[in-house]
């Protein structure tokens, strides 16, 4: 599966450089200019393929990190 | 007037947050600098983002794309969804693991003992507190020219020479002087709060100033229909060179190596807590931009009762805040205006930070030795240096000045430059001292040497051989890294079982 999620980030890579040459005037639901869509698109594909590489390729052995008292929190969402 | 008094009660709440911040200050200097690692991944998030969303992002990305397109969004937007993810995946997680279990605090901390070598430090401390300026120079010259695009007309008799509006150098003096109060009184944890607060404020503002714009320009149809019909380039994005679009893949590699961001990774609790940062960038990074490069390229071709708003060789840094001012009430004025100074405050803070925690911990207790101090005099020195950091580039704020948007492409090759040193640093046993040295000193001379050939950034359409420099700048500082490591002698032992602990 890591192969895979990295497989994936080069994927849309690749795909960012192959959108970039596109003379279409073509507005998407009205005002949504399809050059600027597709780049959009590729933005949310990125948060999808990053959510997968945490899940399936995050690197073993750094969740249990002991957290000492002198750390504890006292603030914000750390509370 | 509205306007102004509204930016005045944001500034501030921002100071009141500073002082609020500054009760849970523990009198330590790993809590003024670190926030005792205390940082979880919803603060994580904020921080991070907030950080480099930047001028460049707002005042830059609009004028940007006012100049050349929604072309804009493909250059750096969606690159940095997917770049700067990487970089926090790669490089933030491995670093905080490290520094975390080493104690460091700041970015030549590690480099230090990575490399073997004492005086990289002195090689490098210069290095980024000068890429770190020109980067602060970004947000102040955009935070002055903010207030006074909005301004213009308030004041007509007051400040006649600046079109009526609070002048440039004034705004930007004051808030220099804001950040520097919420920075001195709440240090890293203030920063923290004031970056998730500014950052909330920011994108709730963005999408506000976008449907207000919007609406002025005859709604979301009209406005692109206009660009469609007058301008239709700006729809494209074939006018973009493959080459130098290619290479524009490059610039957001610069989170890698930028010493505020290695600072706020420190500052989680835990490796966890990168995990929604690093999810989530790409989807703020669209909901941040993607309003601004469409307000931009709206702003070729708006006009109000038929009257066009902007000329064509109207200057890039002022289309959003002249937009702002112009389409919006008074009230709804001041509220956009102090969410875009948000984006910019946000950065700033950081940066100030950052540089006062190199300056005494790479520099006064490395060389003074840790109990030539008490941990207030540190943090007083750290102070100190950051009013002269901030002194400087105010000064330079004062020269004419760039585009944001090219002065940000400068600023953050530099920092790309560089990042072939991290990259090594953590997956490359075989990287020497002097290979360390190499990678540093080939990327700054090609820096200096591409910046001043562009004028010092005033051709924005500089390039070399095709392709934007930062590629020649990457190939070079990585060619030299590679060859001088491996004709010099290997790290230690003792040092790569430190950082390349066998799991």
């Amino acid at each position: 599966m890591r192969y895979v999620v990295w497989g994936l980030l080069v994927a849309l890579v690749v795909l960012h450089q192959s959108g970039i040459a596109s003379d279409s005037n073509q507005l998407v639901f009205g005002f949504l200019p399809i050059n600027l869509l597709f780049h959009a698109a590729i933005s949310c594909a990125a948060g999808a393929a990053w959510f997968l590489a945490v899940k399936f390729a995050w690197p073993a052995g750094l969740d249990d990190e002991p957290v000492s008292d002198s750390d504890a929190a006292s603030n914000g969402d750390a509370a | 007037m509205t306007q102004l008094i509204i930016i005045c009660i944001y500034l501030a709440l921002l100071v009141v947050l500073g002082i609020f911040s500054s009760r849970l200050f523990r009198g330590t200097s790993k809590d003024y600098m670190l926030a005792s690692h205390s940082i979880g991944p919803f603060l994580l998030l904020m921080s991070l983002f907030g950080t480099t969303m930047t001028g460049f992002a707002l005042v830059g990305s609009t004028g940007e794309s006012f100049k050349q397109g929604v072309g804009v969004y493909g250059m750096l937007a969606s690159s940095s969804g997917i770049v700067h993810s990487l970089c926090f995946f790669l490089f933030g997680v491995k670093l905080y693991s490290i520094g975390r279990r080493q104690g460091y605090t700041t970015q030549i901390q590690f480099f230090r003992e990575r490399l073997e070598s004492d005086r990289i430090g002195l090689l490098l401390f210069p290095v980024l507190v000068t890429l770190v300026i020109t980067y602060l120079l970004i947000g102040v010259l955009a935070a002055g020219l903010t207030v006074n695009g909005v301004t213009r007309g308030a004041f007509s008799e007051l400040f006649a020479a600046s079109n009526g509006g609070v002048p440039p150098w004034l705004a930007s003096l004051v808030i220099c002087v804001v950040v520097l109060t919420y920075v001195f009184f709440g240090g890293m944890r203030g920063t923290a709060w004031a970056n998730t607060l500014q950052t909330i404020v920011f994108m709730i503002l963005g999408v506000v100033t976008f449907f207000v714009i919007a609406t002025k320009l005859g709604g979301l149809q009209a406005a692109s229909e206009a660009v469609a019909q007058l301008h239709p380039e700006k729809l494209h994005t074939s006018q973009f060179p493959k080459l130098k679009f290619l290479t524009f893949l490059l610039i957001p590699l610069s989170v890698g190596m930028f010493p505020h961001v290695f600072q706020h990774w420190l500052t989680a609790r835990n490796a966890a807590a990168f995990k929604l940062p690093i999810v989530a960038q790409p989807i703020f990074i669209m909901i941040v931009w993607l309003p601004c490069v469409l307000i931009g390229t709206w702003a070729t071709s708006a006009a109000i009762d038929g009257k066009p708003l902007f000329p064509p060789d109207f200057h890039a840094n002022a289309v959003l805040p002249v937009l702002v001012g112009k389409v919006s009430t008074p009230l709804l004025g001041g509220l956009l205006t102090a969410g875009i100074l948000a984006a910019i405050m946000s950065s700033l803070d950081s940066q100030f930070l950052c540089m006062g925690t190199m300056f005494t911990e790479d520099i006064v207790v490395h060389y003074a030795g840790k109990n030539r101090f008490t941990e207030q005099q540190i943090v007083t020195l750290a102070r100190v240096f950051i009013v002269a950091v901030v002194a400087v580039t105010y000064g330079l704020s004062l020269f004419d000045p760039r585009r944001v948007f090219t002065l940000g492409i400068w600023c953050f090759s530099g920092f790309t430059a560089l990042v072939p040193l991290v990259a090594a640093s953590l997956y490359w046993k075989r990287l020497t001292k002097a290979g360390g040295y190499a990678c540093v000193l080939v990327a700054m001379a090609s820096w200096l040497w591409f910046f001043r050939d562009s004028g010092y950034a005033a051709d924005p359409k500089y390039g070399f051989l095709g392709m934007l420099p930062v590629a020649t700048m990457i190939a070079l500082s990585t060619a030299a890294m590679i060859l001088v490591s491996l004709l010099t002698r290997p790290p230690s032992e003792a040092t790569l079982n430190k950082f390349f602990p066998k799991s």
